[in-house]
């Protein structure tokens, strides 16, 4: 069901080709479209409702006109509003005139806070901070403990109380981050719900009391159309500065986002993904534009690439395989490279339209670990001349990688085939985007 | 008498026929904290009007801000036009009879196409799974709770050997509900865990045994395999363990769920759903589209921090409470 909103539109739009300009009458089918993609995102109803009458204000009267299809253009007009939207600006940490800067941590319960909260102490004291963390929790079992355990692996002191209640914890941690010269005071609250009004006052207390440059509210990329009510909410009482989207690291399409920035009009500061503590991230409008729409985060990919991808290596390769030099210990390389961008299918479906491609694709990253070890327990020559691999090689190679041999049989026929089909390629006889079909990679069909 | 009414009058015969307490007040009273009333603004804005274009965008409106999804949303409202098309009355509230008899239906034929077989098995075993943050270690506390005051032995694994002091905050649920529990260190083998605890429950002869996992990402290829690793091992020593895999999904969570269920369901024999934090603002309709989609029923809910804040489902409350007026957040004290 979450096909990206380009393959939807093709359908929707062929009633635009041959039209020279949109109008209302024209784009009616695709606008459906565009409104099912942002429901599907999670965008909030009233939200959609506003965005589609911006972009078909926008669109009607347009030409379609040059090379451009009608639906890359439709989407281009979605996609310049969306960016618009969200802010094209990097927000940063307001910072008190005097230290320590005090920053509050709020949002409903399993949001991500307290691991926010630690990324936040982490980022900091790499930029040569010196965080407090504040356990203000004191109603999840063992929520202090959660804290206390995370931050010694930073490094970061975790101020608390027993048996204190969460406005005088916060109170006193700032006396105490005065004493011993903290630049930050993260306060770590306890999660609520917006409408239980008991917890709702307690935190504004904490913020009356405490007066934070920063309130910052935690939203899982996860949530659904109550984003906005709770996003509100909390607003309002407590006067949110920020706010931080976690758990992106998972396929949720994030439209909270959309909905949060544009009704309560507040800058995302932060983008929380995994549970490694370096896991923060600085908000790209751009890239959460591409993923509300399905269209594959193209810049994030090209970035790791850029950062992975030697030039010189690249040519030298190219030339290889034209010479059909290309042996194992160039698949080796080409095979570590790869990894390290990051798992196989979250690079691929990174790139437009191979979300779609993939749906049905299990694409089993444990497989190349295979492979590695395959190719590790053959002997240099072997690597360089696979055709001298006999059946006592063969049987060595899989006892040595902890494979059998018909994982082996099956390594050195795809190596075979992937050097035909190279040459093919570089001879011009076979047109790149048959690859994927025709070699026999460890991608299962389901 | 309307179609929901019926639908309900049915139901509670049937509970009454064995001996059930289910009452349908039961999770109007956990949400009664946040939903002023059951027939709030959609209710009256529906009340008397025939099912014309306009109402249906409304209808449609109401369902999808309720997380239903576009899809289940479109299906529902087809099977209403069509029982609207077989109803022939001048009941006011007729329609809005007919489409929580429409969405009643739908989670009620779920329910029984999947329900509990007989007397449960000894040991009963059951493995909470779910994303990070969903309130599963609550859940599971409470699940161990419900379980001891029916009078049942029950054990609790700590397999979760990953999330910081998970261990400190399970041991302190299985005290409150006063049932015992098996851990290791953090960072232990969770399969381990599972097996351990199982092997407990054998040797000192537990009813239930309930295994709570790490939260985890159905997008982290290793971490789900873990599950499977899980189940697999249990099955060492009871074949056809674990009996049940509840999927926890929070209320305020999205479109993302069907995934979860999805990508769940791939690598632990999925049986049920529990959903949290119902006592908010969130009405978790997207569960609609999981029972449909994947025959998945709801089998519990979770409506507040108390330890006996978890109840059965009721399809027909659950309804209810889907078309309860929009709570407005209350500013100051009420």
């Amino acid at each position: 069901m979450f096909e990206s909103l380009q393959a939807r539109l093709e359908e929707a739009i062929k009633r635009l080709r041959g039209q020279a300009r949109i109008t209302e009458d024209n784009i009616a089918d695709a606008l459906a479209e565009v409104r099912r993609a942002l429901l599907d995102a999670d965008v909030h109803v009233e939200v959609v409702r506003r965005f589609i009458e911006d972009v078909k204000a926008k669109a009607i009267g347009t030409e379609v006109k040059g090379k451009v299809l009608p639906e890359q253009l439709i989407v281009k007009i979605i996609y310049d509003e969306l960016v618009s939207i969200m802010g094209t600006t990097k927000s940063e940490l307001i910072h008190a005139p005097a230290p320590p800067t005090v920053i509050m941590v709020v949002g409903l319960q399993g949001s991500g806070k307290t691991t926010f909260a630690a990324k936040l102490a982490a980022l900091l004291r790499k930029k040569g901070q010196q965080p407090l963390l504040v356990a203000a929790d004191v109603y999840r079992p063992a929520a202090i403990e959660q804290l206390k355990t995370l931050a010694s692996s930073i490094n970061v002191p975790v101020f608390s109380m027993d048996g204190a209640d969460p406005v005088n914890i916060a109170e006193e941690s700032l006396h105490y981050a005065k004493k011993f010269a903290r630049t930050h005071v993260i306060v770590d609250t306890a999660g609520r719900l917006a409408i239980d009004d008991t917890m709702m006052r307690e935190v504004e207390s904490i913020r009356e009391r405490i007066k934070p440059q920063e309130v910052l509210f935690v939203c899982d990329a996860m949530i659904g159309q109550d984003a906005v009510t709770t996003a509100r909410t909390f607003d309002e009482r407590v006067g949110v500065t920020g706010v931080v989207l976690s758990k992106l690291d998972g396929d949720a399409r994030g439209g909270a986002a959309l909905s949060i920035r544009l009704i309560v009009g507040k800058p995302i500061k932060f983008v929380s993904t995994g549970e490694k503590l370096e896991a923060l991230e600085t908000f790209h409008p751009d890239r959460i534009a591409s993923r509300i729409l399905g269209m594959g985060d193209i810049v994030s990919f090209v970035e790791r690439a850029q950062q992975e991808f030697d030039e010189a290596k690249a040519a030298e390769l190219e030339e290889k395989i034209r010479k059909r030099e290309f042996t194992f210990e160039d698949f080796l390389e080409q095979l570590r490279m790869l990894r390290k961008m990051g798992s196989i299918r979250e690079l691929l479906g990174m790139l437009p339209g191979m979300d779609k491609a993939l749906r049905n694709v299990e694409i089993d990253d444990r497989a190349f670990t295979k492979i590695e070890a395959m190719i590790l327990s053959m002997t240099p020559q072997e690597r360089r001349n696979p055709r001298i691999i006999n059946g006592s090689r063969r049987l060595r190679i899989a006892r040595g990688s902890g494979t059998t041999i018909q994982d082996v049989n099956r390594l050195l026929k795809q190596f075979e085939e992937m050097q035909k089909l190279m040459r093919a390629v570089t001879t011009g006889k076979v047109k790149l985007r048959n690859l994927p079909a025709m070699m026999g990679t460890p991608w299962k069909r389901s | 008498m309307g179609f929901f009414d019926s639908l309900k009058a049915k139901v509670q015969a049937v509970a009454q026929k064995v001996g059930d307490t289910l009452s349908f007040d039961r999770l109007k009273e956990g949400l009664a904290k946040t939903r002023s009333a059951v027939f709030g603004r959609l209710a009256s804005l529906v009340r008397g009007r025939t099912l014309d274009d306009a109402l249906l965008a409304e209808l449609e409106e109401a369902l999808l801000l309720a997380d239903v999804g576009v899809r289940t949303t479109d299906r529902i409202l087809e099977g209403l036009r069509q029982r609207w098309r077989r109803s022939n009355t001048d009941d006011p509230d007729a329609v809005l009879d007919a489409i929580k008899a429409e969405i009643a239906e739908r989670l009620l034929a779920v329910g029984e196409r999947s329900s509990q077989k007989g007397e449960l098995p000894k040991p009963y075993v059951v493995m909470i799974v779910g994303v990070n943050g969903v309130g599963k270690t609550t859940t599971v506390g409470k699940l161990a709770y419900n379980f001891q005051r029916e009078g049942k032995r029950v054990i609790i694994g700590a397999a979760d050997t990953f999330r910081a002091a998970a261990n400190e905050q399970l041991a302190t649920w299985a005290a409150r509900a006063g049932v015992e529990i098996v851990q290791q260190q953090r960072g232990a083998d969770p399969a381990a865990v599972a097996y351990d605890t199982l092997n407990a429950a054998i040797a000192r002869g537990m009813d239930v045994c309930l295994i709570d996992t790490a939260g985890r990402l159905h997008t982290k290829g290793g971490l789900m395999q873990e599950l499977e690793k899980i189940s697999r091992v249990l099955k060492k020593l009871v074949p056809d363990a674990p009996h049940d895999v509840w999927l926890v999904l929070d209320a305020t969570t999205g479109q993302n769920a069907i995934v979860q269920a999805r990508e769940f369901a791939k690598v632990a024999p999925l049986s049920g759903l529990i959903v949290t934090k119902l006592d908010g603002t969130a009405k978790g309709g997207v569960v609609l589209a999981i029972a449909e989609e994947f025959q998945l029923p709801v089998r519990y809910i979770g409506v507040g921090e108390r330890i006996d804040d978890l109840h059965p489902f009721d399809a027909i409350a659950f309804v209810e409470a889907l078309f309860a007026e929009q709570p407005s957040v209350p500013q100051s004290v009420e």
